[in-house]
């Protein structure tokens, strides 16, 4: 049972607050290499209510069959699914910054189960699919477990996700829940202009997909949106959020998908996040 | 699991998709609880109807969709099963090579890819259904076992084989139906290990696939004119049987590599490349398809245009200085 109520919401949108300092410090810590800023920023709140609430899991027994399973496909989203797992308890805080460390174990988008990284994302299109064949193994197996796939809303672009949701609907996986980050920039720009969505809702309901947009930096609309599941359905948050949220400089710029970050603009970032302007 | 000579001819008559999906894979599912079998719309042609009648829930047929096909097989072996997915070897090796590539080869997925109408089977078909580079792709990735069956007997003994091994297996199935029998009687099949099918001291082709039979035919040919040729069937393409290719280097001044796949990268390659690091190692010859696309028709008429019938062998050594 999802707790929805306005405490809990509270009380996430204050460890999403922890999540954005720790992603600026990574960022920091990535210097001159750079990293995935805006689009970790734009999913903060769902990596809260997913990490914070919604999933279950065990950091003294990470590979519990009854875990649920969460796959990052937009696996660029390590500054703040990292965080996130440290929040957890999967990762000594102090590691979190070592993510682009030479042969770390956090580096390249690994998949170590142990620590949570259930999966090794990164290409888009192709984590969706994984997690309808992981979702078909737990239904036979009457595994309570749920599967949870994160994806972007410009990796929507590629075939493969249609193939996945056309298969995930004919297969009635009500044990699937997929969140699309829709904050409307991929690398090159917008996604209405780079390669038109819209109308993404109708999209999915025709698939035959449970379909429900909410605010993805309302943890309170975040926790409703989990809730609300139809049986015999698989089920969609497309989590409408904006790319860079939190960070007034990098909010929706699309430069800001990749880039590094200076001291200067570390100590504004950390000051508006502190402030409070986030949410 | 043992066969009689006219199971044998049985099993060459449904041929090396047939006696794998028609036959082999029922046993399978018999001895094996966590097995799963995933087609793209491809069950009726491989003959999978009994099986998915029989083992509804070991089956899965997602629909021309082999990208979805190979991540669907990989969350499926994620969770513990031992997972055998199919469709015609130039789609499963090509179309979802990323797939391949990222769950099975990077992340060890147990899934068994099994490519069918390898080569140019699927000849009037043309170039899109044939697959002459599959080889290439599937061997430069690393952790892939990749096996090349010579007949439906050794089809039937790969997939058994592939079954009861943890890892990913890209087994090349080719021949239609009634496809030549090299193995006329049961044997030991040993992954990665060649295997002599004819002695000689001329020189020695190695072959693989359909191209078995063929040089075995090639070699008749040759001992009419006084060459004497030995022909190995190298079945396992990775890794490459090296102690056997060492014994075939110091032995011969002259091979010849046989496969119905591109030369560039294929099973002659695989032998090339081991080679190269050997002082005094013979010459080789390459035969296959060479590194162009044929004119389509039949089988024999596409196999003509690059040099693999059996006579076409037997001219080509026979000019080679010895």
């Amino acid at each position: 049972m999802i707790d929805t109520s306005k405490e809990n919401a509270d009380r996430l949108t204050k460890m999403s607050k922890q999540i954005r300092l720790d992603a600026m410090d990574m960022a920091l810590a990535s210097g001159n290499n750079g990293s995935h800023l805006g689009g970790s920023l734009s999913c903060v709140e769902i990596m809260a209510v997913l990490y914070g609430e919604v999933l279950n899991f065990d950091v003294n027994d990470p590979l519990c069959e009854t875990r649920d399973r969460f796959i990052p496909s937009k696996n660029h989203c390590v500054l703040s699914h990292i965080p996130a797992l440290s929040i957890a308890g999967f990762i000594p805080r102090e590691e979190i910054t070592e993510f682009q460390k030479d042969g770390g174990r956090l580096t390249g988008y690994p998949m170590r189960k142990e620590i949570g990284l259930e999966y090794s994302g990164g290409s888009l299109g192709m984590a969706l699919s994984v997690g309808i064949g992981i979702a078909l193994a737990l239904r036979e197996k009457k595994n309570p477990a749920r599967v949870y796939v994160l994806m972007g809303d410009g990796e929507l672009n590629e075939g493969s996700v249609w193939e996945g949701i056309m298969s995930a609907a004919h297969y009635k996986l009500d044990n699937l829940t997929v969140i699309i980050d829709r904050n409307r920039l991929s690398y090159d720009g917008s996604t209405e202009d780079v390669m038109q969505l819209e109308s993404l809702y109708d999209k999915f309901l025709s698939f035959n997909w449970h379909t429900v947009c909410c605010n993805g930096h309302s943890t309170q609309a975040l926790l409703e949106a989990f809730s609300s599941r139809i049986e015999g359905k698989p089920q969609v948050l497309i989590a409408e959020t904006v790319k860079g949220k939190g960070v007034s400089f990098a909010e929706n710029l699309p430069e800001w998908h990749h880039h590094r970050i200076t001291k200067e603009q570390y100590e504004q970032a950390c000051a508006e996040i502190k402030g409070g302007a986030a949410n | 699991m043992s066969y009689t000579s006219s199971e044998i001819r049985t099993l060459s008559r449904l041929g090396q998709r047939g006696a794998v999906f028609g036959n082999a894979m029922a046993a399978i599912a018999e001895r094996k609880d966590n097995l799963k079998l995933l087609t793209a719309d491809l069950a009726l042609l491989s003959g999978m109807t009994r099986y998915a009648a029989a083992y509804p829930d070991k089956f899965l047929n997602v629909g021309i969709a082999e990208q979805n096909m190979i991540g669907i097989a990989s969350g499926l072996a994620m969770e513990g099963y031992c997972v055998f997915a199919t469709t015609y070897a130039s789609f499963i090796a090509v179309r979802s090579l990323e797939q391949v590539r990222q769950h099975l080869s990077y992340l060890q997925c147990n899934v068994k890819l099994v490519g069918s109408s390898a080569g140019v089977v699927a000849a009037r078909s043309g170039v899109s259904h044939w697959a002459t580079e599959d080889l290439a792709f599937i061997r430069a990735l690393p952790n892939m076992t990749v096996l090349s069956a010579a007949d439906s007997l050794e089809a039937v003994k790969m997939a058994n084989y592939a079954a009861d091994t943890d890892g990913p297996v890209y087994i090349r199935l080719s021949g239609g139906l009634n496809c030549p029998i090299v193995y006329k009687e049961d044997y030991d099949f040993e992954p990665g290990k060649l295997i002599k099918l004819r002695d000689g001291k001329d020189a020695a082709i190695i072959a693989t696939g359909l191209m078995v039979s063929e040089s075995l035919k090639a070699a008749e040919l040759l001992a009419q004119s006084g060459i004497d040729c030995a022909v190995y069937n190298m079945h396992t393409i990775k890794p490459v049987d090296k102690d056997g290719l060492k014994e075939i280097f110091s032995a011969y001044k002259l091979i010849a590599t046989v496969e119905e796949h591109n030369i560039t990268g294929g099973m002659g390659s695989a032998v090339a490349e081991y080679k190269a690091g050997f002082a005094n190692a013979p010459r080789q010859i390459f035969i296959g398809f060479s590194d162009r696309f044929e004119r389509a028709g039949s089988q024999r008429y596409v196999w003509e245009q690059a040099g693999l019938t059996a006579e076409q062998i037997s001219e080509r050594i026979k000019g080679e200085p010895r």
